[in-house]
């Protein structure tokens, strides 16, 4: 039984690009730009990797489907195989990319976009494609350089826009964690959509937060960064 | 230096390591059959090595084997192991004997991230995957383990998010090297993650499982964070597409969620979405985790709903419930036992 990897990963359907930008936004975390060669919704993914060694992971894209460029936010994970390798990538290095695809889709009804670290990324699709009306954007950190895109967020959302910070303390910053912040909401929307993005931890902590203040499960959208 | 654990290698891989030892290559057959067919737990049981041999091996490697540190007997039988990991957190493994069979379910990963609603491993997050040695181990190390028939991945984790480790301990299970089963007496089970599961089809016989829970879309985006990206009817378009013989399985799990999933609507859409396909669907009684807002069909709803499912030619069957006092299926004692080494910062 052939049980190796690089079969697997051959026969996935990705084509080569090379990286029009990359660049580090903040500590460890970068931001890198491909061709967008195929239509795409805010709030889908890509499968991205290196090689045929390396199994691919699924990003969300945080740009826009009107232009020109795919861009994805990344975070380099310590010890992890395939992130350390795209943080040391220059522009005209090559990836490989599936095409988009994914079904966490934003729409213009109210919602509450909650996130965790880089699961920020579909909601600034979102928001750069019109869907930011109505919503308020809750992203959870540890640092107060963890809140990617915080200049684009505040012009977009104002008050609407809540960054929790668990490890550090400074203006406009919630001094706790994310789920610290939801728990002390006496009262949250009713009829509101609940959007939760991030890690498994997170997601399943927040879903069982907002199911305990009454939240039905039909309400709340899950995509987590398997 | 940490030393290397051996229980979990390949034939070739041990073959590999004795060789650049600069020992002779049968004694990678050996080590092999120490490891698999006489279930040796420590060098010094290998007596056909040689005294030196064992020597070497002992300073650069570890037989790799663990016992568990915690079981639950419930009053069916049904047993659940815990088993300490490398990176001190815990496993369960659930031994189900039966009539004429006895199964194990074996864990794939510490913890898991696919976030599903209704699971309890789930809340612990994902810790580690397992390694092919882990993985294994569970079998290794039950005192049944003589007596089992079947074994399932179905136990904490998603077994395709962990592809390499998971294809390798089906590889030493199935191998005429290694514990020779039958890949008839293996089942996967998987919440439907594509490119993986494509792989396992093509690269092994063992029977496949597939969670589906709902038909629906919109429903199972709900209950499974996975469906965002592969969603139910593509799974099942993909298993269309291979030639599963006669003796290979696939089965469709289905969890009974009263007022979610139970309806005559949702038995019309799985025989649509099914229709024509040589499969079995597991109706599965639901027993509640702590926190969930989720509760169990009643009896009369899942047997109606396994008559609906049987007059669209659907073979179906509804799972027996093992080990309700031990809450053997649902990760609740590994979420107990872990220590939270690590704090989150979200």
């Amino acid at each position: 039984m052939d049980t190796g990897l690089s079969s697997f990963v051959k026969k996935l359907p990705l084509i080569t690009l090379p990286i029009h930008n990359i660049q580090e936004i903040s500590r460890d975390t970068f931001i890198i730009s491909f061709e967008r060669t195929k239509e795409f919704l805010p709030g889908q993914v890509v499968a991205l990797t290196l090689n045929e060694s390396i199994p691919p992971r699924l990003y969300s894209i945080c740009s826009s489907p009107d232009e020109f460029s795919i861009t994805l936010l990344f975070s380099v994970k310590e010890g992890g195989i395939l992130t350390p390798q795209l943080a040391s990538l220059q522009k005209g290095d090559t990836v490989r990319v599936s095409g988009p695809f994914g079904a966490f889709l934003g729409d213009e009804n109210p919602a509450w976009w909650i996130a965790s670290g880089t699961g920020v990324a579909p909601y600034r699709s979102m928001m750069r494609s019109g869907l930011g009306v109505n919503k308020m954007l809750i992203h959870g950190g540890r640092t107060a350089d963890s809140f990617y895109f915080h200049n684009e967020f505040l012009t977009a959302f104002g008050d609407n826009y809540v960054r929790c910070c668990s490890q550090e303390k400074g203006e406009g910053l919630y001094d706790g964690r994310l789920t610290q912040w939801l728990r002390n909401q006496s009262s949250l929307p009713a009829g509101n959509m609940y959007y939760l993005c991030g890690s498994a931890e997170m997601v399943v902590e927040v879903r069982d937060i907002l199911i305990s203040k009454g939240v039905g499960i039909e309400m709340i959208m899950s995509e987590i960064y398997f | 230096m940490e030393k290397t654990p051996l229980f979990g290698k390949s034939a070739d891989e041990l073959k590999e390591i004795v060789l650049q030892m600069g020992l002779p290559a049968f004694n990678g057959r050996q080590l092999t059959e120490w490891l698999y067919k006489k279930h040796a737990r420590t060098f010094e049981e290998m007596t056909n090595l040689s005294k030196k041999t064992r020597s070497l091996l002992e300073e650069r490697f570890t037989v790799g084997l663990t016992n568990f540190s915690n079981v639950q007997t419930s009053s069916d039988g049904t047993k659940k192991y815990l088993y300490p990991t490398s990176n001190q957190r815990f496993i369960e493994a659930a031994y189900i004997p039966d009539d004429d069979r006895a199964t194990l379910c074996v864990s794939s990963q510490v913890g898991c991230k696919m976030g599903c609603l209704f699971c309890m491993t789930g809340k612990q997050g994902f810790q580690s995957q397992l390694s092919a040695g882990e993985i294994v181990n569970q079998i290794s190390s039950l005192p049944e383990r003589d007596q089992l028939s079947n074994i399932v991945y179905m136990g904490m984790g998603e077994p395709f998010d962990n592809l390499e480790e998971v294809m390798k301990s089906l590889q030493i299970l199935t191998s005429e090297w290694g514990y020779a089963m039958s890949p008839r007496r293996i089942t996967v089970s998987t919440i439907g993650m594509i490119p993986a599961m494509k792989h396992f089809i093509e690269h092994s016989e063992c029977h496949l499982a597939v969670s589906m829970h709902t038909p629906f879309h919109e429903e199972r985006k709900k209950l499974m964070p996975v469906e965002n990206v592969y969603p139910i009817a593509e799974v099942v378009d993909v298993l269309r597409k291979f030639d599963w013989g006669k003796q290979r399985r696939i089965s469709f799990e289905y969890i009974m969620f009263k007022g979610i999933n139970d309806s005559p609507r949702h038995a019309k859409e799985i025989a649509r979405l099914l229709g024509g396909m040589r499969c079995r669907i597991n109706l599965i009684r639901f027993h509640p985790i702590p926190d969930t807002p989720l509760e169990s069909s009643s009896e009369a709803t899942i047997q109606e709903f396994r008559e609906a499912l049987l007059l669209k030619d659907l073979r179906t069957t509804v799972r027996a419930s093992r080990g309700q006092d031990i809450f053997a299926a649902c990760g609740l004692l590994s979420t107990k036992e872990l220590v939270k080494m690590q704090t989150s910062d979200f």
